[in-house]
């Protein structure tokens, strides 16, 4: 990337880094628990969990909006939320979905919530608030009042309150949510541009293929627990493929498959699938035509992020019990 | 008129600005790291923010409503005054009746200010400033935007400071519309000149308009006893509604309180036990007792609960 941060940063130091972080509710509910998360500079760092898995907690820890029970989290190198006055307004964030004035303009939401940023200069205030609506899409909107945006407006909004200055880390939880497929792709063309700045973006989504698209890094979360965080071609890579035979004949497909010592052979339509054997596929296809086999298509199919969270979580992705 | 003027404006001045705001923007993002971590914070930061607040409480339809309520009040009672005194007999005549200096306002519109001061300390102010002030941090907690001043970062005691401050600057504004209201109407309906003050002794019009003036900002220290409180309740709950409605509550029991003569004991701590005692102001020569316990029991009630808010505030995990 080669710019100035990076040299104050330096590669080493992540940006963000907790330590067995911990948050137990007043009623004793544990949202975290004991939570060792590393978020490299420069990465976009996708954080994926069920509803309810405590990614929401660990946010706002981070963002000092919740003091942790135990354990201790570095945003930026320092510790939060004990340095939130010098962190914080490196920090562009968007936590759950955007809040605005609904009796104010687009952009005097904007103007308000710079002002409330010691570090904001107040000279450059209008210029650096049309800048973000117009980074945003909303220039042509930004005189009308927030009550009346839609979902998606509020969104871009929030977005634009997230990036009223040049951050060194943007923390966006669910940013494509209630847009559009066309906004949904200009949010995520606009992530890659802030990540190419040297921007690190920590996204949270529930969007598998949102996060396979655009995050270099990801990392799992359920219950609480931290299950496995990594680049994202790594943990896809650890979820192995499945082998797939495309065939009239599946029951045939099916038993020579077994026969050859294919694992979790399943059938369905004209495609027979099945964990592939740790040798030589083609000795698997010499086998099928020996059969009789009549075989359309034959294949490894790549694992997707998909398939690695399911291994992970063993589950579906639905709201954690 | 203002709020289209107002947009209006505002996006004549964007168009301008739109103009260089993409090479503004290229030169801040050219230089990572500078703006946003290498200005230090301006030491007029509070201002800034305050501004902001104070902007926002009064571009609030809620907020123009209360004055205007406020407003009314001299103007009702000084409507009320002149149809009772339209035959020409002097006012009430009855000096128990009614708020302090009534029977005056007859001879000297200046009174009425006296008078619709009088008539709201009780219960119209303050439950305005209780309005204002218990909304001040549960409002943000419930419409979710306290989140996102907390990471901008306006810092915890920072904003509640801006959020007190701004409460106080209300007390003011509502106190100075009462009294600017009554004198307006007291112009309008009676006769101005020299007035008696309750000493007999006479002074002049300018000196009765002084008067005036610092009997409103006594009015107004008056309630900056329920405002610390009302800031406290609103540090406690997530819903700007209960906090609101919590603070008038509290006022209204304090009030009544005031009236039982069995806990006369409990009395003289209740914050609106000296609230009246401004009338003092108005004696030949001024008599402070009073409005100084007034205004020491005020500035108890603002410690005791501007710590407590502050306690309970900045070490609150915010989930809302």
């Amino acid at each position: 990337m080669g710019h100035p941060s990076a040299a104050r940063t330096d590669a080493p130091d992540p940006v963000i880094r907790t330590r067995a972080l911990t948050k137990r509710y007043r009623g004793g509910q544990l949202a975290v628990d004991g939570l060792d998360l590393t978020v490299p500079a420069g990465s976009v760092f996708g954080f994926l969990g069920p509803n309810g898995s405590g990614k929401t907690t660990t946010i706002r820890m981070l963002m000092g909006l919740i003091e942790p029970t135990s354990g201790s989290a570095r945003v930026l190198g320092h510790p939060m939320p004990r340095a939130s006055r010098a962190v914080l307004p490196q920090v562009g964030a968007l936590i759950e979905g955007p809040a605005l004035y609904g009796f104010l303009s687009g952009r005097d939401n904007l103007l308000r919530y710079d002002a409330a940023d010691p570090t904001a200069d107040p000279r450059t205030r209008r210029a650096r608030v049309a800048a973000a609506l117009e980074r945003v899409g909303l220039t042509a909107a930004a005189g009308k009042k927030a009550k009346a945006y839609s979902l998606g407006m509020k969104q871009r909004l929030g977005l634009a309150a997230a990036l009223l200055q040049p951050r060194r880390l943007l923390v966006l939880d669910e940013p494509t949510n209630g847009l559009d497929p066309q906004g949904m792709r200009e949010i995520r063309t606009l992530i890659r541009e802030l990540a190419a700045d040297g921007t690190t973006v920590f996204l949270s989504s529930h969007l598998l293929d949102e996060i396979e698209q655009v995050c270099s890094h990801a990392a799992v979360m359920a219950q609480g627990r931290l299950l496995t965080q990594g680049a994202v071609a790594d943990l896809a890579a650890r979820a192995r493929g499945r082998l797939v035979v495309t065939t009239p004949d599946t029951a045939d497909a099916a038993r020579v498959l077994k026969e050859q010592g294919v694992g979790d052979v399943v059938t369905a339509e004209d495609q027979v699938s099945g964990d592939p054997p740790d040798r030589e596929l083609a000795e698997l296809t010499a086998a099928l035509v020996a059969a009789g086999v009549r075989v359309r298509g034959f294949g490894v199919e790549r694992a997707s992020l998909e398939d690695a969270f399911v291994a992970l979580t063993g589950e579906g992705f639905d709201v954690a019990g | 008129m203002s709020r289209a003027d107002r947009a209006a404006a505002d996006t004549a001045a964007a168009d301008t600005a739109v103009a260089d705001t993409a090479a503004a923007y290229t030169a801040a993002v050219d230089t990572p790291g500078q703006g946003g971590a290498a200005r230090a914070p301006s030491p007029l930061w509070t201002l800034g923010l305050f501004r902001s607040e104070l902007v926002v409480t009064l571009r609030r339809w809620r907020t123009l409503a209360l004055l205007g309520v406020l407003a009314a009040v001299p103007v009702l009672v000084g409507i009320a005054v002149k149809i009772e005194t339209r035959d020409g007999s002097g006012a009430g005549g009855g000096g128990g009746e009614g708020p302090a200096f009534i029977s005056q306002v007859t001879n000297n519109g200046l009174f009425l200010v006296f008078t619709a001061l009088a008539a709201t300390l009780p219960f119209f102010l303050p439950m305005a400033i209780g309005v204002i002030a218990g909304d001040a941090i549960a409002g943000e907690a419930n419409a979710g935007t306290l989140r996102y001043l907390l990471v901008a970062p306006a810092g915890r005691t920072r904003l509640l400071l801006a959020k007190y401050a701004t409460t106080m600057a209300f007390c003011l504004l509502a106190t100075l519309v009462v009294a600017a209201s009554a004198l307006a109407v007291g112009a309008l309906l009676f006769p101005l000149g020299d007035l008696t003050t309750i000493s007999g002794t006479r002074i002049g019009f300018a000196e009765g308009l002084g008067r005036a003036l610092l009997i409103a900002l006594v009015v107004a220290a008056s309630l900056t006893g329920v405002a610390a409180l009302g800031l406290f309740v609103s540090t406690l709950t997530g819903s700007g509604i209960a906090a609101m409605a919590t603070t008038v509550g509290l006022l209204i029991t304090v009030q009544i309180l005031d009236q039982i003569p069995q806990l006369h004991a409990v009395q003289p701590y209740l914050f609106s036990h000296y609230w009246l005692s401004f009338a003092d102001l108005m004696r030949e020569p001024l008599y402070w007792d009073e409005v100084r316990k007034n205004l020491g029991l005020q500035a108890l009630y603002a410690a005791v609960f501007g710590s407590a808010a502050w306690a309970r505030f900045a070490a609150k995990d915010i989930t809302s």
